[in-house]
């Protein structure tokens, strides 16, 4: 970041090497011109009547005498000196005590035709002199002209005209004023009478017109040879403080961006932001619809930022500040300390009381003057009424631009109309935030309760869940939502309801649990007996075999005696031997 | 043309009964269209207006600071003061009838 500007530097000195400007000390227009206007030369300025010609050409050297100690010079053709310092008296310019100091000569040069005749060649003579005259009287660096094409009107023979026009161009490079000759907008033209043929250097339009029954001031650098310049239209303003062209600079997106935080002012919205809340400096949009609770968001973020000493801008664009004021004491945020202490400038503007771009401007301009560090817009779906979404998208991007480059944090509400509505609508928006609060409204068992989505959040670890969204007496507050066994999203009473049956459930279900625990226990018992039953019938079997096994043997030996006996019988002495043997083994057992 | 006027010198020629006429010339130095016009000038002035007539020429450039505070914006221009109303004509005033009209020259009677 830090080579990068300095990068940026070196490219505009090596620039302004090579074209020398000047600065007009005019809000904005130096940025527009990359610098201010070619040094030492002439520039054309044209528009219609009423644009802003003559003030914009004056303010050039009332800035020049007051900011850069450059004297200068103004010659009028259309209007009385007089006339002159009244209107500028009125823009708080003191054209008489600048003229007194000797810092600014103004001349007006009649050139009404009523007196006049002509007869034969002449040239404009007359007009050098009392130019040269004026600029040598306070050593002028700027000279305004405006407008010198009143000689047309003035003059029969344009070609006289036309060739000390010429003349005068040349004269005036020659003499190293930086200029500003200003001329009336033509049909399909620049200027009425094709000035812009001898000022080549730089041409600036300015334009006004009614769009939406608005009127909107717009300036356009339309050539600047040699020089870089903004070519798109902008926006400017005349007030009390005179011009203020929108500058540019910032629509760049170059602005550094730090990492440090911002508490929402709710706790648990903070939570939800990775633990800390916004970035410094970062956009936030609250979109929901109506009744949801946008502007008691901003309150709590105003509230809290006014709290840590730091100043909030609010620009209310639907409520009194007094109605904000009350309303949102009813949920228990008092905004009345912050505004007291100066902190918190509650500011409600009516959004059609002008177009989009002097929204911008004003905007702009209390931002210069209050320097907060919060601002708040509720809402910016008022605008609505006086562009299209372009446009709205267009301004709002200048204006968090402008944010950015101040470090504020802004927050935007935005109301919309429907469930389907609410992401479409948003999404032109969204890509100009960093952070996306969606309020929704979930309506079920005959209630309607508040949810709040954290769609997006830039560059941080944030959270994907859903909370509900309460309006309490003591503000908001944030709560897990609660998904019940039916898969539904639960919200207040129902969501209550749905606890305690659950409660119910789970107390009946440790129960039941409980008795076929036990159940089980006594089955397993029973069956455990069974074992016990069978293995002692088992063993009754086994002890039945051994038993039918030594009967067996007992029969076999009492049958095999009963044969010796047999055989000794009938033959005593041919088995006498023989019967020993049987005996002994029986005699064993 | 014999010996060419000085156009800054001025000249008059008074007469104490008619109406008096005060014409001032305005130049920027000795050019030919200047010398032209106070050539011019001055033939009708003595046509019209003998003696009863001043032309005061001024040369600008010793002394810029009239043609602010007169209002001349061309040059040459010839201004009547005197008699009102205040009537200018600029040119080299090569066309005596519009220098007549435009100045409103009419012989005294």
């Amino acid at each position: 970041m830090e080579s990068e500007s300095a990068k940026r530097r070196t490219v505009e000195a090596v620039r302004s090497r090579h074209l020398h400007k000047v600065r007009t000390g005019i809000q904005g227009l130096d940025e527009l011109t990359e610098g201010g206007l070619p040094k030492g030369r002439s520039t054309l300025l044209c528009g219609g009547a009423g644009s802003g010609k003559t003030l914009l050409a004056m303010e050039f050297l009332v800035h020049g005498v007051k900011e850069f100690e450059e004297p200068g010079v103004f010659i009028a053709f259309e209007e009385q000196i007089a006339e002159l310092a009244e209107n500028f008296a009125s823009l708080g310019h003191d054209i008489d005590s600048l003229v007194a100091q000797g810092k600014l000569a103004v001349d007006f040069v009649d050139v009404s035709r009523n007196e006049l005749g002509e007869t034969g060649g002449y040239d404009l003579g007359g007009l050098f002199i009392r130019l040269e005259y004026a600029i040598d009287s306070v050593g002028a660096k700027r000279v305004v002209l405006d407008s010198i094409e009143q000689l047309f009107s003035g003059l029969d023979n344009t070609a006289i005209i036309r060739a000390e026009l010429r003349r005068l161009f040349h004269w005036l490079k020659a003499k190293g004023v930086t200029a500003i000759i200003t001329a009336e907008q033509g049909d399909g033209a620049l200027t009425r009478d094709g000035l812009e043929e001898y000022v080549a250097d730089c041409v600036i339009l300015l334009d006004h017109r009614v769009t939406a029954q608005t009127f909107t001031r717009r300036i356009r650098v339309v050539k600047y040879r040699g020089s870089n310049h903004g070519t798109n239209e902008f926006p400017f303003l005349i007030d009390e403080g005179g011009i203020s062209i929108l500058p540019i600079t910032s629509m760049g997106l170059k602005y550094e961006v730090g990492t440090e935080r911002v508490s929402s002012g709710i706790p648990r919205l903070d939570a939800m932001l990775g633990g800390k809340g916004y970035y410094r400096g970062a956009s936030v949009l609250v979109s929901g619809s109506a009744g949801t609770g946008k502007t008691s968001l901003a309150a709590h973020f105003a509230q809290r930022s006014a709290a840590g000493g730091e100043r909030c801008l609010w620009l209310a664009y639907e409520e009194s500040s007094s109605q904000i004021i009350r309303n949102m004491r009813s949920i228990g945020v008092d905004l009345m300390p912050a505004v007291k202490s100066g902190l918190l400038q509650l500011q409600a503007v009516p959004p059609t009381m002008y177009g989009l771009e002097m929204h911008l401007l004003t905007t702009h301009k209390l931002v210069k003057e209050f320097n907060p560090r919060c601002i708040i817009m509720d809402s910016i779906s008022n605008f609505t009424s006086i562009g299209s979404e372009i446009e709205i998208k267009g301004m709002l991007m200048r204006l968090i631009d402008l944010f950015k480059m101040r470090q504020i944090t802004s927050m935007f509400t935005s109301l919309t109309v429907g469930e389907a509505f609410v992401e479409a609508s948003s999404t032109k928006l969204s890509s100009l935030m960093d952070s996306w609060l969606l309020l929704r409204e979930i309506e079920s068992g005959a209630e309607r309760n508040r949810v709040l989505h954290l769609l997006k959040s830039r560059g941080m670890a944030h959270s994907n869940q859903i909370r509900e969204f309460l309006l309490t007496d003591h503000g908001v507050e944030l709560r897990d939502v609660y998904l019940g066994s039916s898969g539904l999203l639960l919200t207040g009473s129902s969501l209550l309801v749905e606890k305690a049956r659950e409660q119910a459930l789970a107390v009946a279900g440790k129960q039941e649990a409980g008795t076929k625990k036990r159940e089980l226990e006594y089955r397993q018992q029973a069956i455990e007996a069974q074992i016990a039953a069978l293995r002692a019938e088992f063993e009754i079997e086994r002890l039945k075999a051994l038993k039918i096994d030594a009967q067996d043997e007992e029969r076999d030996t009492v049958l095999t005696g009963d044969r010796v006996q047999m055989a000794r019988q009938r033959q005593a002495d041919a088995v006498k031997g023989k019967r020993a043997t049987p005996r002994t083994s029986g005699g064993s057992r | 043309m014999k010996v060419p006027p000085k156009p800054s010198t001025s000249e008059a020629v008074m007469d104490g009964k008619a109406e008096r006429w005060v014409l001032k010339l305005y130049v920027a130095g000795e050019t030919p269209r200047s010398l032209a016009a106070y050539d011019n000038l001055k033939r009708l002035c003595e046509e019209q207006l003998t003696g009863h007539y001043t032309i005061e020429v001024i040369d600008l450039l010793k002394y810029p600071r009239l043609a602010k505070d007169d209002q001349i914006l061309a040059i040459p221009t010839v201004v009547r003061k005197l008699p009102p109303p205040l009537r200018r004509v600029i040119g080299d005033l090569s066309s005596a009838d519009r220098v007549l009209v435009g100045l409103d020259l009419r012989p005294q009677g």
